[in-house]
Protein backbone atom coordinates (compact mmCIF):
# COMPACT_ATOMS: atom_id res chain seq x y z
CA UNK A 1 0.00 0.00 0.00
CA UNK A 2 1.24 3.75 -0.40
CA UNK A 3 0.62 5.48 2.58
CA UNK A 4 0.84 9.17 3.07
CA UNK A 5 0.90 10.47 6.74
CA UNK A 6 0.68 14.06 7.08
CA UNK A 7 2.65 15.42 10.19
CA UNK A 8 6.32 13.97 11.70
CA UNK A 9 5.78 14.90 15.23
CA UNK A 10 6.05 12.00 17.36
CA UNK A 11 2.89 10.30 16.29
CA UNK A 12 3.58 10.53 12.53
CA UNK A 13 7.10 9.39 13.30
CA UNK A 14 6.55 6.24 15.26
CA UNK A 15 3.93 5.32 12.57
CA UNK A 16 5.77 5.72 9.64
CA UNK A 17 8.27 3.60 11.44
CA UNK A 18 6.25 0.72 12.18
CA UNK A 19 4.40 1.01 8.57
CA UNK A 20 7.64 1.52 6.01
CA UNK A 21 9.16 -2.09 6.33
CA UNK A 22 5.89 -3.40 4.16
CA UNK A 23 4.32 -0.21 2.53
CA UNK A 24 5.60 2.63 0.44
CA UNK A 25 5.38 5.59 3.13
CA UNK A 26 5.74 9.37 2.55
CA UNK A 27 5.41 11.70 5.26
CA UNK A 28 4.48 15.27 4.97
CA UNK A 29 5.90 18.12 7.33
CA UNK A 30 6.22 21.48 7.54
CA UNK A 31 8.52 22.14 10.07
CA UNK A 32 12.96 21.58 8.87
CA UNK A 33 13.99 20.01 12.08
CA UNK A 34 11.55 17.31 11.94
CA UNK A 35 12.06 16.48 8.26
CA UNK A 36 15.94 16.20 8.97
CA UNK A 37 15.07 14.34 11.78
CA UNK A 38 13.62 11.46 10.17
CA UNK A 39 15.17 11.92 7.09
CA UNK A 40 18.21 10.85 9.24
CA UNK A 41 16.50 8.08 10.69
CA UNK A 42 14.13 6.45 8.34
CA UNK A 43 15.62 7.49 4.80
CA UNK A 44 15.00 10.78 2.66
CA UNK A 45 12.77 9.30 0.44
CA UNK A 46 10.38 8.80 3.46
CA UNK A 47 9.63 12.27 4.13
CA UNK A 48 8.98 15.55 1.93
CA UNK A 49 8.73 19.24 3.69
CA UNK A 50 5.75 20.87 3.15
CA UNK A 51 2.33 22.09 4.27
CA UNK A 52 -0.14 18.58 4.33
CA UNK A 53 -2.62 21.27 3.67
CA UNK A 54 -2.07 22.41 0.87
CA UNK A 55 -3.26 20.58 -2.65
CA UNK A 56 0.04 21.67 -4.84
CA UNK A 57 2.25 20.27 -2.40
CA UNK A 58 -0.37 16.67 -2.02
CA UNK A 59 0.09 16.82 -5.78
CA UNK A 60 3.66 16.33 -5.58
CA UNK A 61 3.41 14.23 -3.05
CA UNK A 62 1.43 11.33 -5.30
CA UNK A 63 -1.98 11.89 -3.57
CA UNK A 64 -3.72 10.74 -6.29
CA UNK A 65 -1.82 7.50 -5.94
CA UNK A 66 -2.23 6.96 -2.00
CA UNK A 67 -4.18 4.36 -0.59
CA UNK A 68 -4.51 5.80 2.78
CA UNK A 69 -3.75 9.05 4.09
CA UNK A 70 -3.44 9.30 7.86
CA UNK A 71 -3.82 12.66 9.46
CA UNK A 72 -2.08 12.89 12.60
CA UNK A 73 -0.75 16.33 13.81
CA UNK A 74 -1.88 17.88 16.26
CA UNK A 75 -4.58 20.20 15.63
CA UNK A 76 -8.19 18.37 14.61
CA UNK A 77 -8.83 21.22 11.97
CA UNK A 78 -5.17 20.35 10.46
CA UNK A 79 -6.00 16.92 10.18
CA UNK A 80 -9.68 17.52 9.28
CA UNK A 81 -8.33 19.59 6.30
CA UNK A 82 -5.88 16.77 4.81
CA UNK A 83 -8.29 14.07 4.91
CA UNK A 84 -11.10 16.34 3.21
CA UNK A 85 -8.76 17.44 0.35
CA UNK A 86 -7.52 14.05 0.35
CA UNK A 87 -10.71 12.54 -0.17
CA UNK A 88 -12.74 15.34 -2.29
CA UNK A 89 -10.09 15.99 -4.80
CA UNK A 90 -7.49 13.34 -4.92
CA UNK A 91 -10.01 10.32 -4.45
CA UNK A 92 -8.26 8.45 -1.72
CA UNK A 93 -9.90 6.05 -0.34
CA UNK A 94 -9.41 5.76 3.20
CA UNK A 95 -8.75 8.08 5.07
CA UNK A 96 -7.76 8.55 9.29
CA UNK A 97 -7.96 11.15 11.78
CA UNK A 98 -6.20 11.74 14.87
CA UNK A 99 -8.35 13.62 17.35
CA UNK A 100 -7.32 15.72 20.29
CA UNK A 101 -10.83 17.54 21.28
CA UNK A 102 -13.35 14.15 21.54
CA UNK A 103 -16.13 16.44 20.73
CA UNK A 104 -14.86 16.09 17.35
CA UNK A 105 -14.88 12.21 17.01
CA UNK A 106 -18.48 12.37 15.59
CA UNK A 107 -18.56 15.18 13.42
CA UNK A 108 -15.67 13.72 11.34
CA UNK A 109 -17.10 10.34 11.13
CA UNK A 110 -20.13 12.40 9.76
CA UNK A 111 -18.14 14.58 7.15
CA UNK A 112 -16.76 11.45 5.88
CA UNK A 113 -13.36 10.51 7.86
CA UNK A 114 -13.27 6.73 7.64
CA UNK A 115 -11.52 5.98 10.98
CA UNK A 116 -11.12 8.17 13.85
CA UNK A 117 -8.43 7.89 16.88
CA UNK A 118 -8.77 9.83 19.71
CA UNK A 119 -6.15 9.13 22.25
CA UNK A 120 -7.85 11.24 24.77
CA UNK A 121 -11.20 8.98 24.61
CA UNK A 122 -8.96 5.93 24.81
CA UNK A 123 -7.39 7.16 27.64
CA UNK A 124 -10.61 7.93 29.27
CA UNK A 125 -11.94 4.25 28.53
CA UNK A 126 -8.61 2.92 30.36
CA UNK A 127 -9.62 5.14 33.46
CA UNK A 128 -13.00 4.50 33.52
CA UNK A 129 -12.26 0.75 33.39
CA UNK A 130 -9.96 1.07 36.60
CA UNK A 131 -12.30 3.36 38.43
CA UNK A 132 -14.41 1.21 40.82
CA UNK A 133 -17.15 3.18 38.46
CA UNK A 134 -21.08 2.08 38.34
CA UNK A 135 -21.97 3.18 35.42
CA UNK A 136 -21.48 2.55 31.56
CA UNK A 137 -18.36 1.95 29.66
CA UNK A 138 -18.29 2.29 25.76
CA UNK A 139 -16.23 -0.41 24.23
CA UNK A 140 -16.38 -0.66 21.01
CA UNK A 141 -18.08 1.07 18.46
CA UNK A 142 -19.51 -0.69 15.57
CA UNK A 143 -18.26 0.56 12.12
CA UNK A 144 -21.16 2.76 10.10
CA UNK A 145 -24.11 2.26 12.58
CA UNK A 146 -24.58 4.03 15.73
CA UNK A 147 -24.18 0.67 17.87
CA UNK A 148 -21.97 -0.06 20.63
CA UNK A 149 -21.22 -2.97 23.04
CA UNK A 150 -20.65 -1.27 26.24
CA UNK A 151 -20.32 -2.79 29.62
CA UNK A 152 -22.19 -2.43 33.15
CA UNK A 153 -21.49 -3.62 36.43
CA UNK A 154 -24.68 -4.09 38.68
CA UNK A 155 -24.23 -2.63 42.00
CA UNK A 156 -25.92 -4.59 44.45
CA UNK A 157 -28.31 -2.08 45.22
CA UNK A 158 -29.38 -2.03 42.09
CA UNK A 159 -33.41 -3.13 41.58
CA UNK A 160 -32.49 -5.39 38.59
CA UNK A 161 -30.26 -7.65 41.53
CA UNK A 162 -32.30 -10.92 41.84
CA UNK A 163 -34.54 -10.62 39.09
CA UNK A 164 -34.33 -12.24 35.37
CA UNK A 165 -33.04 -11.06 32.50
CA UNK A 166 -36.51 -10.95 30.76
CA UNK A 167 -37.57 -8.83 33.94
CA UNK A 168 -35.33 -6.20 32.86
CA UNK A 169 -36.57 -2.86 31.13
CA UNK A 170 -34.51 -2.96 28.47
CA UNK A 171 -34.55 -0.17 25.93
CA UNK A 172 -35.97 -0.83 22.34
CA UNK A 173 -32.50 -1.46 20.69
CA UNK A 174 -30.65 -2.61 23.38
CA UNK A 175 -29.71 -6.32 23.74
CA UNK A 176 -27.64 -8.07 26.52
CA UNK A 177 -25.24 -10.55 25.01
CA UNK A 178 -22.90 -11.68 28.19
CA UNK A 179 -23.32 -12.10 31.47
CA UNK A 180 -19.02 -12.39 33.41
CA UNK A 181 -19.84 -13.28 37.50
CA UNK A 182 -17.57 -11.67 39.86
CA UNK A 183 -15.78 -14.81 40.03
CA UNK A 184 -14.93 -13.88 35.88
CA UNK A 185 -17.15 -17.00 34.33
CA UNK A 186 -18.79 -15.40 31.51
CA UNK A 187 -22.64 -17.27 30.62
CA UNK A 188 -24.45 -16.36 27.22
CA UNK A 189 -27.65 -15.44 29.15
CA UNK A 190 -31.37 -16.12 28.20
CA UNK A 191 -34.74 -14.71 29.62
CA UNK A 192 -33.96 -16.60 32.42
CA UNK A 193 -31.12 -16.14 33.73
CA UNK A 194 -30.64 -14.25 37.15
CA UNK A 195 -29.01 -11.11 37.49
CA UNK A 196 -26.72 -10.89 40.29
CA UNK A 197 -25.04 -8.02 41.97
CA UNK A 198 -21.24 -6.97 40.73
CA UNK A 199 -22.05 -9.13 37.76
CA UNK A 200 -20.11 -7.77 34.26
CA UNK A 201 -23.06 -7.19 31.54
CA UNK A 202 -22.08 -6.93 28.20
CA UNK A 203 -24.43 -5.17 25.98
CA UNK A 204 -25.12 -4.00 22.36
CA UNK A 205 -27.30 -0.75 22.12
CA UNK A 206 -27.89 2.30 19.84
CA UNK A 207 -26.07 5.10 20.85
CA UNK A 208 -29.60 6.96 21.98
CA UNK A 209 -30.64 3.91 24.10
CA UNK A 210 -27.51 3.89 26.33
CA UNK A 211 -29.14 6.09 29.69
CA UNK A 212 -32.10 4.05 29.52
CA UNK A 213 -29.70 0.74 29.62
CA UNK A 214 -27.84 1.85 32.48
CA UNK A 215 -30.83 2.78 34.00
CA UNK A 216 -32.30 -0.41 33.74
CA UNK A 217 -29.12 -2.24 35.06
CA UNK A 218 -27.94 0.11 37.57
CA UNK A 219 -30.87 2.31 39.19
CA UNK A 220 -32.09 1.53 42.74
CA UNK B 1 -30.49 38.01 13.38
CA UNK B 2 -28.60 36.76 16.11
CA UNK B 3 -24.79 36.50 14.36
CA UNK B 4 -21.99 34.69 15.89
CA UNK B 5 -18.49 35.72 14.58
CA UNK B 6 -15.22 33.53 15.22
CA UNK B 7 -12.31 35.94 14.98
CA UNK B 8 -12.33 39.86 16.22
CA UNK B 9 -9.27 40.41 13.67
CA UNK B 10 -9.65 42.98 11.39
CA UNK B 11 -12.41 41.59 9.08
CA UNK B 12 -13.92 39.94 12.03
CA UNK B 13 -14.16 43.22 13.92
CA UNK B 14 -15.13 45.36 10.93
CA UNK B 15 -18.28 42.62 10.16
CA UNK B 16 -19.34 42.70 13.57
CA UNK B 17 -19.68 46.69 13.48
CA UNK B 18 -21.59 46.36 10.25
CA UNK B 19 -23.89 43.81 11.07
CA UNK B 20 -24.34 45.82 14.50
CA UNK B 21 -25.08 48.99 12.26
CA UNK B 22 -27.55 46.91 10.25
CA UNK B 23 -29.74 46.10 13.70
CA UNK B 24 -28.21 42.55 14.06
CA UNK B 25 -27.42 41.36 17.81
CA UNK B 26 -23.94 39.90 16.94
CA UNK B 27 -21.63 38.23 19.48
CA UNK B 28 -17.86 37.77 18.73
CA UNK B 29 -15.62 35.25 19.59
CA UNK B 30 -11.85 35.23 19.72
CA UNK B 31 -8.86 33.59 21.81
CA UNK B 32 -7.34 36.72 22.27
CA UNK B 33 -8.61 39.56 24.51
CA UNK B 34 -6.44 42.06 22.56
CA UNK B 35 -8.23 40.93 19.45
CA UNK B 36 -11.23 42.92 21.00
CA UNK B 37 -9.19 46.03 20.37
CA UNK B 38 -10.23 46.15 17.02
CA UNK B 39 -13.43 46.68 17.39
CA UNK B 40 -15.01 50.17 17.37
CA UNK B 41 -15.77 52.63 20.71
CA UNK B 42 -19.20 51.85 20.86
CA UNK B 43 -19.72 48.35 19.76
CA UNK B 44 -22.83 46.75 22.01
CA UNK B 45 -22.70 43.07 20.87
CA UNK B 46 -21.38 40.32 22.99
CA UNK B 47 -17.35 39.45 22.98
CA UNK B 48 -16.26 36.13 24.16
CA UNK B 49 -12.93 35.17 25.21
CA UNK B 50 -12.72 31.31 23.86
CA UNK B 51 -11.90 28.57 21.00
CA UNK B 52 -14.42 28.55 18.39
CA UNK B 53 -13.74 25.17 17.53
CA UNK B 54 -14.90 23.82 20.94
CA UNK B 55 -18.68 22.81 20.86
CA UNK B 56 -18.94 23.96 23.90
CA UNK B 57 -17.53 26.84 23.92
CA UNK B 58 -19.89 28.07 20.82
CA UNK B 59 -22.41 26.87 22.87
CA UNK B 60 -22.06 29.24 25.54
CA UNK B 61 -21.79 31.43 22.91
CA UNK B 62 -25.49 31.20 22.13
CA UNK B 63 -24.92 28.24 18.92
CA UNK B 64 -28.27 27.05 19.42
CA UNK B 65 -30.02 30.26 19.28
CA UNK B 66 -27.79 31.71 16.47
CA UNK B 67 -28.75 32.75 12.51
CA UNK B 68 -25.97 33.04 11.18
CA UNK B 69 -22.13 32.00 11.71
CA UNK B 70 -19.12 33.49 10.22
CA UNK B 71 -15.74 31.92 11.05
CA UNK B 72 -13.13 34.77 10.40
CA UNK B 73 -9.97 33.97 11.64
CA UNK B 74 -6.69 34.04 10.02
CA UNK B 75 -6.43 30.51 9.36
CA UNK B 76 -8.70 28.31 6.64
CA UNK B 77 -8.30 25.06 8.53
CA UNK B 78 -9.82 26.62 11.44
CA UNK B 79 -12.28 28.63 9.78
CA UNK B 80 -13.37 25.28 7.59
CA UNK B 81 -13.80 22.98 11.01
CA UNK B 82 -15.53 26.04 13.16
CA UNK B 83 -17.75 26.59 9.87
CA UNK B 84 -18.59 22.89 9.37
CA UNK B 85 -19.28 22.26 13.16
CA UNK B 86 -21.95 25.13 13.11
CA UNK B 87 -23.27 23.70 10.34
CA UNK B 88 -23.83 20.19 11.02
CA UNK B 89 -23.39 19.79 14.99
CA UNK B 90 -25.60 23.17 15.24
CA UNK B 91 -27.56 22.78 12.35
CA UNK B 92 -26.82 26.92 11.97
CA UNK B 93 -28.91 28.10 8.37
CA UNK B 94 -26.35 30.68 7.44
CA UNK B 95 -22.85 29.44 7.60
CA UNK B 96 -20.23 31.53 6.15
CA UNK B 97 -16.45 31.31 6.21
CA UNK B 98 -13.67 32.68 4.99
CA UNK B 99 -10.60 30.34 3.23
CA UNK B 100 -7.97 32.94 1.92
CA UNK B 101 -6.21 29.88 0.24
CA UNK B 102 -8.47 29.49 -3.62
CA UNK B 103 -7.56 26.01 -4.17
CA UNK B 104 -9.25 25.09 -0.68
CA UNK B 105 -12.16 27.42 -1.11
CA UNK B 106 -13.09 25.49 -4.13
CA UNK B 107 -12.89 22.36 -2.25
CA UNK B 108 -14.76 23.38 0.75
CA UNK B 109 -17.05 25.41 -1.38
CA UNK B 110 -18.08 22.24 -3.32
CA UNK B 111 -18.72 20.67 0.15
CA UNK B 112 -21.51 22.84 0.63
CA UNK B 113 -20.09 25.70 2.80
CA UNK B 114 -20.65 29.53 1.80
CA UNK B 115 -17.08 30.41 1.21
CA UNK B 116 -15.35 33.75 1.13
CA UNK B 117 -12.27 33.99 -0.90
CA UNK B 118 -10.23 37.48 0.18
CA UNK B 119 -6.89 36.26 -2.05
CA UNK B 120 -9.50 36.22 -5.39
CA UNK B 121 -10.80 39.06 -4.31
CA UNK B 122 -8.42 41.77 -3.65
CA UNK B 123 -6.32 40.31 -6.86
CA UNK B 124 -9.18 40.95 -8.97
CA UNK B 125 -9.44 44.50 -7.57
CA UNK B 126 -5.79 44.71 -7.86
CA UNK B 127 -5.90 43.93 -11.37
CA UNK B 128 -8.61 45.98 -11.91
CA UNK B 129 -6.91 49.10 -10.49
CA UNK B 130 -3.88 48.36 -12.35
CA UNK B 131 -5.34 47.95 -15.95
CA UNK B 132 -7.35 50.60 -15.63
CA UNK B 133 -6.87 53.47 -17.84
CA UNK B 134 -6.21 56.83 -16.33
Amino acid sequence: MFIIVAGAGKVGYHLARALFADHEVLILELDQGRVDFVAEELGSDVIMQGDACDAATMERAGMERADLVAAVTGDDEDNLTVCQIAKAKFSVPRAVARINNPQNETLFRRLGIDSTVSATNLIMAHIEQELPWRGLIPLVTLRGRSLEVVEVRVPSEARIVGHRVSEALLPQGSLICLIIDPDGNPRVPTGDTSIHADDIVLAVTNVESEESLRNALTSP
Amino acid sequence: MNVLIMGCGRMGAHLASMLEDDGHNVTVLDVDKLAFDHLPVGFKGKKMLGDGMDQDTLRRAGAETADAFVAATRGDNRNALAAQIARHVFQIKRVGSVIFDPIREEIYRDLGLRTINPTKIEAQFLRESIERED
